[in-house]
């Protein structure tokens, strides 16, 4: 691909403009298309995931209703869901979706920096997900040794999948690493190299800065990964001894000794752990955006709003081994990390309080996007709080493994994240497809999803409290737990099934909007952020006509004293509208109150 | 590093750098992306060596003598890792050529610079060549696989092979870089765009110079 010397930025960028249907919507190098393949392709191997969770669901529930639910087939469902959720789901939807779609529209660039390697990336994308599809398919079936992928436990023969199953998982996750680090380069470089005049970083909007240092987390995060799943991969087709020591199974000695378990654990938890701010950043970055917009008013606090999310991906590299406390590590190892781990309670909790104080006193605006970013608050601080429980040493040893895990994860990373995905889909739907969803319908998917998801995961915690263990194919009859316990998992199931139902309301409203759905306008919110200023909705390829925007205050210019409406875009000079961006910001004329 | 226009130095010029509108660093969005994905790449080396450390903490067997396996014999007495010092002299004379061909780049000089990015990579692929002749040297005449070898630790051969590998296929990726990007000075392709991109493509080259200089601390001398 042809290097474009871009040092001074009023040269103009070469941009491959395709006239055949396939360089248009096939082999694109148009961001905007890219963004929606990458979209689609995580959503689409999402609701695989969430296919799997029903069925595995089913036999907690109900068990022995569904004869083919086998324990083999349970624990493949459960492993595959929660990989295909984590990484081909949240990972690939916020990075390569919005991460796609919103940077360079935000920065008011007419493209990524490097828009080929940014096509090559869905494409090595969509080979990652045939990849990891296709386990389905092969002798064995997928693994199922969790989606940890713990050794030996994955590669011993009890597990199912042990043998062609985590061969091609491996596979596949390093073929997603391989997209993930294509596409994370072009949206780093392009926020840092890429902005429109007037646009410092201090302007940027919060959903540029999640997705900018979530990505940096996953260009420092995923090579552990790689590591550990070449070295796995050694370990299943060359016999070496990485992560095997000496067993004995079923009498006899495998060929294997000397290997460590627990450096796959390091190396897992390595990524891991930043993995969930990979997920969570881009997620607070988007949901700040969303509730300033729909809640008229400036998001409070932006500079420690900026700080945080660094902070954050800072300690995210520090806190790794909280996953492994009951791995047997020295206490002292213990104290450091349970001590890291409640510091990044601090800047989370900064965010927290500027979300809530930028709804206090706003116009709000009750639009269904608002209505899911304001669920992502309850969700994510009941998440948060008991990752407080599981982040201290001696709390998280008796929960370790139990349902109470299971609830915090699915709250904190899960739900929260999946809530802000929906926030996001809906708020940016009028500007990617130029239409406006059916609000009523919108609405109902909130209700059935934020209900429906509390319904599932709060009895999770009290099942955690009793002690039952995660990734059990059935209870059975034991001493320490109740009956009623068994009737608590039907609830449970019958719940997830609702939720799982209720998301058919979100595909129908997307898919049929898509045609019959009103014409939104380019700013139907009354955003201030540069994406809904550009000249054409959906934006053409491009994005900005014949000359790019000039920046000339931050995103969040709403309601301020003395302007012509309740917002004003970015690209608005001073000359013409009153500026009270955050460096100029005088306290007397707060821009939060609208006392004109 | 690079040509700052900011007006201050220290402290605060990296202030004005990052916070100016349009770019944080005054440089081609190029050569930013090689850094980055250099640190991302710095992240798997280390990994490896990590894991490499890990394992010989663990393995239950005694770690091999390295000194007595990399020893080559010139029809004398066995020299210990001599081979592993040739290869290693070779790579970081391709890194001075890589220096001469950035520097006549930017004079645009494209005969030299055409034959120096060359010179760098027939160094590179006469260091892959070697590295070939080790591993047949190990595999064929001393009995090194990947799950074992007659020395002891048979986490030994694993590491060598994925770590030299993993390694020998950055210099290999690299000769093919460095190939493209002479093909193309001698064509004249940068005339109007500049030549950065010899900067670039030595960026890389350096890097895997110097992921070497720790391969060779860490996997040959420790």
């Amino acid at each position: 691909m042809a290097y474009v010397p871009l040092a001074d930025r009023d040269h103009e960028m070469e941009l491959h403009h395709p006239h055949t249907w396939i360089g248009k919507w096939v082999f694109c190098q148009d961001h905007k298309v890219i963004a929606i393949q990458y979209g689609s392709i995580a959503i689409f191997t999402g609701l695989v995931g969430l296919v799997l969770s029903l069925l595995f669901r089913m036999q907690l529930g109900f068990p022995e209703t569904a004869d083919f639910i086998d324990p083999s087939f349970y624990y493949q469902a459960v492993t595959m869901h929660g990989m295909i959720m984590v990484i081909y789901l949240l990972t690939a939807l916020f990075l390569g979706g919005f991460g796609n779609y919103l940077i360079p529209l935000m920065c008011g660039a007419r493209d990524m920096v490097f828009p080929f390697m940014n096509m090559l990336s869905v494409w090595v994308f969509l080979v990652s997900v045939i990849i990891l599809m296709a386990s389905f398919f092969v002798t064995g079936g997928p693994t199922g040794g969790g989606w940890t992928l713990y050794p030996p436990q994955t590669t011993l023969a009890g597990t199912p999948g042990h043998d062609m199953g985590i061969v091609l998982m491996l596979i596949s996750l390093a073929v997603f690493i391989v997209a993930t680090t294509m596409g994370g380069l072009n949206y780093v470089v392009t926020v840092l190299q890429y902005r429109c005049r007037g646009l410092t970083l201090m302007r940027l909007p919060l959903a540029v800065w999640g997705i900018f240092v979530a990505t940096i987390l996953a260009l420092f995060a995923f090579p552990a990964l790689l590591v550990a799943a070449i070295m796995m991969l050694f370990d299943l087709l060359l016999g070496t001894s990485f992560f095997m020591p000496a067993i004995i199974e079923s009498g006899t000695p495998l060929d294997h000794n000397g290997g460590s378990p627990i450096l796959f654990q390091h190396l897992f938890w390595f990524f891991g752990h930043p993995e969930v701010y990979i997920v969570a950043l881009p997620a607070f970055g988007l949901v700040s955006d969303v509730l300033s917009v729909h809640a008229r008013k400036n998001i409070f606090g932006y500079r420690m709003m900026v700080w945080a999310i660094i902070a954050i991906g800072g300690l995210s590299f520090v806190v790794w081994a909280h996953h492994m406390y009951v791995s047997g590590m020295h206490p002292y190892f213990g104290f450091f990390f349970a001590t890291t781990t409640l510091i990044i309670a601090v800047p989370t909790a900064i965010k927290v309080y500027n979300w809530i104080l930028t709804l206090w006193e706003g116009d709000i605006r009750l639009n269904a996007p608002m209505y899911f970013a304001i669920g992502f608050i309850f969700t994510f601080i009941h998440g948060g709080l008991t990752g407080l429980f599981l982040g201290n040493v001696v709390i998280d040893l008796p929960l370790s493994d139990t349902y109470f895990v299971v609830a915090h994860f699915h709250m904190v990373m899960g739900v929260s994240p999946v809530l802000v995905v929906f926030a996001a889909i809906y708020h940016w739907y009028p500007k990617m497809s130029g239409r406006m969803y059916h609000e009523g319908m919108a609405k109902l998917h909130f209700w059935c999803t934020f209900l429906g998801t509390y319904a599932i995961y709060l009895p999770m915690h009290y099942l955690g409290f009793l002690g039952v263990p995660r990734r059990y194919y059935a209870l059975g009859s034991t001493d320490f737990l109740p009956a009623s316990a068994q009737d608590l998992n039907t609830t449970i199931t019958i719940a997830a099934l609702f939720v799982g139902a209720s998301q058919l309301l979100f595909l129908i409203n997307i898919i049929w909007s898509l045609r019959s759905g009103p014409k939104a306008g380019p700013n139907p919110w009354g955003a201030a952020s540069l994406e809904w200023q550009t000249p054409d909705t959906p934006p053409v390829h491009g994005n900005w006509g014949d000359s790019l925007p000039t920046v000339y205050r931050w995103a969040y210019d709403y309601s301020v004293p003395g302007a012509h409406q309740d917002f004003i875009p970015q690209n608005t000079p001073e000359s013409e509208e009153p500026t009270v961006d955050a460096e100029h910001f005088d306290p007397d004329t707060d821009g939060s109150k609208a006392d004109v | 590093m690079s040509e700052a226009t900011a007006s201050h130095e220290g402290i605060t010029g990296l202030v004005d750098d990052w916070a100016a509108d349009k770019q944080a660093y005054h440089v081609p969005w190029g050569k930013a992306m090689m850094w980055i994905f250099l640190v991302s790449d710095t992240f798997i080396f280390s990994c490896f060596l990590v894991g490499y450390l890990n394992v010989r903490i663990t393995t239950t067997q005694p770690w091999p003598p390295q000194s007595e396996i990399f020893a080559l014999s010139f029809g004398g007495d066995p020299i210990p890792l001599i081979l592993i010092a040739i290869m290693t002299f070779i790579l970081i004379t391709s890194s001075g050529t890589m220096a001469l061909a950035v520097n006549f780049g930017y004079r645009k000089d494209k005969a030299k610079t055409f034959w120096l990015i060359c010179a760098t990579a027939a160094f590179g692929a006469s260091f892959v060549g070697m590295q070939a002749f080790e591993w047949t040297k190990l595999i064929v005449d001393e009995g090194v696989r990947p799950w074992g070898n007659p020395f002891g630790a048979p986490q030994f051969g694993s590491v060598f092979f994925m770590v030299t590998g993993f390694h020998g296929l950055h210099v290999s990726a690299g000769v093919i870089y460095l190939m493209w990007v002479a093909f193309r000075v001698k064509r004249g392709y940068y005339d109007d765009k500049g030549f950065e991109i010899v900067e670039i493509a030595g960026l890389y080259w350096h890097f895997v110079d110097l992921v070497w200089v720790f391969i060779f601390a860490f996997f040959y001398l420790l």
